[in-house]
């Protein structure tokens, strides 16, 4: 089965974030002063082809582990859908 | 070491071979083993682009398992700008640099307080030096939660802090936000060092200082000690 996988990296709250202070001082300066907060972060697409969604949510979540994210800063999250059969290779008269 | 995007590599380079008349190598990423070196430094630039997190993909670059087999026998590793970063990423140093507070690309010289000699790029340095050493770097705000930071105090792995120029650490003379104005660090033994500012930047009068030198000196210093 073919999955979507989508990876929220935040960097966690004890963590300060330039960015997201910018991003609510540049809101803030265009009237917006209802906004107290804005933390900046990551959004990851991946597709790829597991066995299951136990599987599929497994390996993304190791790859969070590994690489996607470090542990030392920020967090993660994961969304998992399934989008289909892969293709076949040569098949493409859709 | 020369990742694609390190930008440093010849810096360091001219100041090791031109300036203190070591023999050098340069050490592709795709190199399988470090044998025969007595020091390996990771220069300063932008490895892979940068892309994801800072140091991120370069960890995983082939020669980066001999590196730490090297770094964990003992050998020498001094980690400069995006070589402390991926230093960090790949668990040889602790810690992780995020973005300047400022959100600005910071380059500039600042001075920098030597709170140890113990690690192999200070013995050449008493405690209290100041060093005036240049700074180059968007993402160089040292951060660790505050239970490793008490360990790296209490361990004497605190190796650098930016200062006033008469050796006060004052909020003003942080140019990045790095907590308790960490410029650079060791790992417990002493033998692997990161830092953000470029002391091979800072190694002839004619580019404005040459206090840089301390350190490679000191590795120099270092490596004669120990030598069998």
């Amino acid at each position: 089965m073919r999955y979507r996988a989508e990876v929220f990296v935040t960097l966690k709250p004890v963590v300060n974030d330039p960015a997201g202070l910018t991003i609510r001082g540049g809101l803030q300066a265009l009237g917006f002063e209802s906004v107290t907060e804005v933390r900046a972060g990551k959004y990851l697409v991946l597709t790829l082809d597991e066995a299951d969604a136990s599987q599929a949510r497994a390996r993304v979540d190791d790859m969070a582990r590994q690489l996607l994210a470090n542990a030392v800063i920020e967090d993660y999250r994961i969304e998992l859908d399934p989008v289909g059969e892969p293709v076949a290779a040569g098949d493409a008269s859709a | 070491m020369v990742f694609p995007g390190t930008w440093s590599d010849r810096d360091c380079a001219h100041a090791v071979l031109d300036v203190l008349q070591e023999p050098v190598r340069y050490i592709d990423h795709r190199e399988q083993n470090v044998d025969g070196l007595e020091l390996v430094i990771l220069p300063g630039g932008f490895s892979y682009g940068d892309y994801l997190r800072c140091g991120a993909i370069a960890r995983f670059a082939p020669v980066m398992e001999a590196v730490a087999d090297f770094a964990n026998r003992g050998g020498l590793v001094l980690g400069i700008c995006n070589g402390f970063q991926i230093l960090q990423e790949a668990r040889l140093l602790p810690g992780a640099l995020l973005r300047n507070a400022s959100c600005e690309f910071r380059c500039e010289w600042v001075h920098l307080r030597v709170e140890q000699s113990n690690s192999a790029f200070t013995l050449d340095c008493r405690p209290g030096q100041v060093l005036r050493i240049p700074i180059s770097h968007g993402e160089g705000n040292f951060f660790a939660d505050p239970q490793t930071l008490d360990a790296l105090e209490r361990n004497g792995q605190v190796v650098f802090r930016y200062c006033a120029p008469d050796g006060r650490v004052t909020a003003d003379s942080n140019p990045n936000g790095s907590v308790r104005n960490i410029a650079g660090i060791s790992n417990a033994h002493g033998n692997v060092v990161g830092m953000m500012p470029h002391p091979e930047r800072a190694c002839e009068p004619l580019l404005g200082g040459s206090d840089g030198l301390a350190i490679f000196r000191s590795a120099i210093h270092a490596l004669t000690r120990v030598a069998v």
